[in-house]
């Protein structure tokens, strides 16, 4: 196994003409890129970034609710569940166990989901406006299998927590995590596949929808 | 069977010309779209090209110190990096670690690298099941494993009637033909084997310096699923994936995704990194990172070094009149379209590939989509040469070559063939505007007429005006 990598590492080194002359600066520029962490060209920035996230949400076929804040959460998860004809049961994650869910009449279990949960209830780390996209980060109390393994996906977003783009959410996952997270899960909309004749199919391997609900305080 | 066979079998089939047919215009106009939706969000998608190209050269300049910092990276959070020269060695790797673990199943996502290197069927040898999961590579698995078309559509060949053929024959239920419920119908099937599997390998995207993270872009969930549930999770991939930051990640997936599904972003991507932490309720318990040469290292810096650049999107074959005409089959190898054409010869020897570098009409259709803006038709013509250089191309088309050199560097003698060939192919077009059979060349016109010469040669006219 090492004689692989020094084999391949050797070859590459040959091919790219690496010295002891070459090599300190070339360091340099590296380490130099990875502190200075730029940005590629990027798209305008919305003025508006709730307005934005919600658009470009609804564009990827999730559907999206807004609540005055977080203690309106349950009742708006209710509504949906009944609309919808799902049982008013979900599996939740930790992190947003405390909510008063059995206040709204849903019952929910803060665990990992499984293959039988139909509904899973998640917060998000933070949200993307260029795109509507959510952004997951796993950890104790945020499993990935709430987003991934039941049809239907409620995600609630604090509207504190919509950035511009990716950009932004890495540099707020760096400050607040240190390093990053066993897995960073970025979701926009419902899983789907275009494989057969290049028709678009919701519900591939994840759920068939996702349903974001935005808190506008606390 | 060679290419000129291939593409011809694949010409003669009349359910592959339909399919084709079928999806051309689709990736060429979500693609446009995509881009156009970006420009009126203010973006500037010519100088993400530019900017895309600019850091693949980078890390390539300095790829030994990347993979490095990687590998340092991605150890520090516990995940074991190995190396492998080949697609056998990696295979040896993946089986090795496969045994270690006790592993019967394992769910795949979609790899090219685990196409080059066929390391389904070196699982299998080994008595470990491989499962596809990507739809479409799960149709070609179940359908005996018959090879991809497209790098991101595999089965862009076939018809949903063909699928549901064979879906009611393999899945023993009654035939669907819906797509949505036989969507359903290979979900259900492949979620139990999600939840049994004690394996996950995928590809890799991109491999992040900064993180020692992969990341993984898909829109059905199956990398997800991969990457979640199994005890062990195997990442296999090609040693050029590296790229610096999490900066760099969100640059390159706003290429890679318009330029290949025509999406603002796919539905899921995953930045994975390490493994499942103390407490934490989901994740594999072991990760590990099979890193494969199997020739890239030989393109480093040669003429060839632009086609390292390649982030698999698939916007050259979808924009390339040969690919759409012939599809992915008539190329051989695991590469369709133009960067096939280049990879194939490159990776599996000139001399196993004489024609792939031909089977292109140089339009560069290829060249002006490409994300990372590598140059395929100089490439393509890189190779023509190399192949009259090591004597590969036939002693005639040689001598015919050296013969039209030697006329072309005589003007006098170059006019004057020139007005020859220009009565000729009227006598042979008979005062017609198009000639049905090409004299010297009957191939040429088996399948399309040959436009007459109008009027006079560029010669004559210039000639004239420069009189008058």
């Amino acid at each position: 196994m090492n004689d692989s990598r020094d084999l391949i590492l050797g070859r590459i080194r040959e091919r790219l003409g690496r010295s002891p002359a070459n090599v300190a600066p070339a360091q340099t520029a590296m380490d130099v890129a990875l502190a200075a962490k730029s940005a590629g060209p990027r798209p305008r920035t919305d003025a508006d970034l709730v307005a934005a996230f919600r658009a470009r949400s609804e564009a990827l076929a999730s559907t999206v609710d807004q609540v005055a804040c977080l203690a309106d959460v349950p009742r708006a998860v209710a509504a949906y569940l009944a609309e919808h004809k799902l049982p008013a049961r979900a599996v939740c994650v930790p992190d947003l166990a405390g909510l008063d869910w059995r206040g709204a009449g849903v019952e929910v279990e803060a665990r990992g989901a499984i293959d039988h949960d139909l509904v899973g209830i998640t917060g998000c780390f933070r949200a993307i406006a260029e795109t509507g996209t959510l952004m997951l980060c796993t950890g104790r109390a945020t499993p990935a299998t709430v987003s991934l393994l039941p049809e239907t996906h409620i995600a609630v977003v604090p509207a504190t927590a919509i950035v511009d783009g990716m950009e932004e959410a890495w540099s707020a996952a760096r400050s607040e995590f240190g390093q990053m997270p066993r897995a960073v899960n970025f979701i926009s909309g419902p899983s789907r596949t275009g494989d057969i004749e290049q028709t678009i199919v919701l519900g591939a391997h994840g759920p068939y929808r996702v349903h974001v609900v935005i808190a506008h305080g606390q | 069977m060679h290419f000129k066979a291939r593409a011809v079998a694949q010409l003669a089939d009349a359910g592959v010309q339909s399919n084709l047919k079928k999806a051309k215009g689709k990736f060429v106009d979500k693609r446009r779209d995509a881009i156009a939706e970006f420009l009126a969000q203010g973006g500037d998608f010519e100088a993400l090209r530019e900017a895309g190209m600019e850091l693949r050269n980078r890390v390539l300049a300095d790829l030994d110190l990347w993979l490095e910092k990687f590998e340092v990276n991605a150890t520090a959070r516990g995940a074991k990096v190995l190396w492998a020269r080949d697609g056998a060695e990696a295979c040896r790797l993946i089986v090795d670690i496969a045994k270690r673990h006790g592993v019967k199943k394992a769910t795949k996502s979609k790899s090219m690298l685990s196409e080059e290197a066929g390391l389904n069927q070196a699982l299998e040898a080994a008595g470990i099941q491989p499962v596809e999961t990507d739809l479409g590579e799960y149709i070609l698995q179940i359908n005996d494993n018959e090879p991809p078309s497209h790098i991101i559509a595999p089965v862009v060949h076939k018809s949903k009637e063909e699928i549901a053929d064979l879906f009611a024959r393999v899945h023993k239920k009654p035939r669907l033909t819906d797509i949505g419920e036989m969507t359903r119908e290979a979900r259900e099937v492949l979620r139990s084997h999600f939840l049994s599997a004690d394996m996950g390998i995928s590809g890799g995207n991109f491999l992040v310096a900064e993180t020692g993270s992969v990341a993984l872009v898909t829109n059905e969930g199956n990398g997800r699923m991969v990457t979640t549930v199994p005890k062990v999770h195997v990442v296999i991939t090609g040693i050029e994936k590296v790229i610096p930051t999490l900066e760099d990640l969100s640059l390159l997936l706003r290429l890679l995704i318009r330029s290949a599904t025509g999406q603002p972003i796919s539905n899921y991507v995953s930045l994975l990194t390490g493994m499942k932490g103390e407490g934490d309720l989901d994740g594999p318990e072991n990760m590990y990172f099979v890193l494969v040469d199997n020739g890239r290292s030989d393109l480093l810096a040669s003429e060839f070094n632009d086609m390292l650049r390649c982030i698999r999107c698939g916007a050259c074959m979808n924009h390339c009149p040969v690919y759409q005409t012939i599809g992915g089959h008539a190329y051989g190898w695991v590469y369709p379209g133009p960067m096939g054409s280049v990879l194939t010869p490159l990776y599996m020897g000139m001399e196993n590939a004489l024609d792939l570098p031909h089977a292109a009409t140089l339009c560069n259709q290829c060249g002006v989509v490409c994300p990372v803006k590598i140059p395929l038709p100089d490439l393509l013509r890189t190779l023509r040469e190399k192949q009259v250089e090591k004597k590969l191309r036939p002693l005639s088309e040689r001598l015919a070559l050296k013969a039209w050199a030697w006329v072309a560097t005589r003007p006098a003698l170059y006019a004057l063939g020139t007005k020859f060939a220009v009565r000729y192919l009227n006598w042979l077009a008979g005062g017609g505007k198009s000639i049905a059979v090409l004299g010297a060349a009957p191939e040429w016109t088996a399948g399309r007429d040959f436009p007459a010469p109008q009027g006079r040669t560029f010669r004559e006219m210039y000639a004239r005006r420069k009189r008058s």
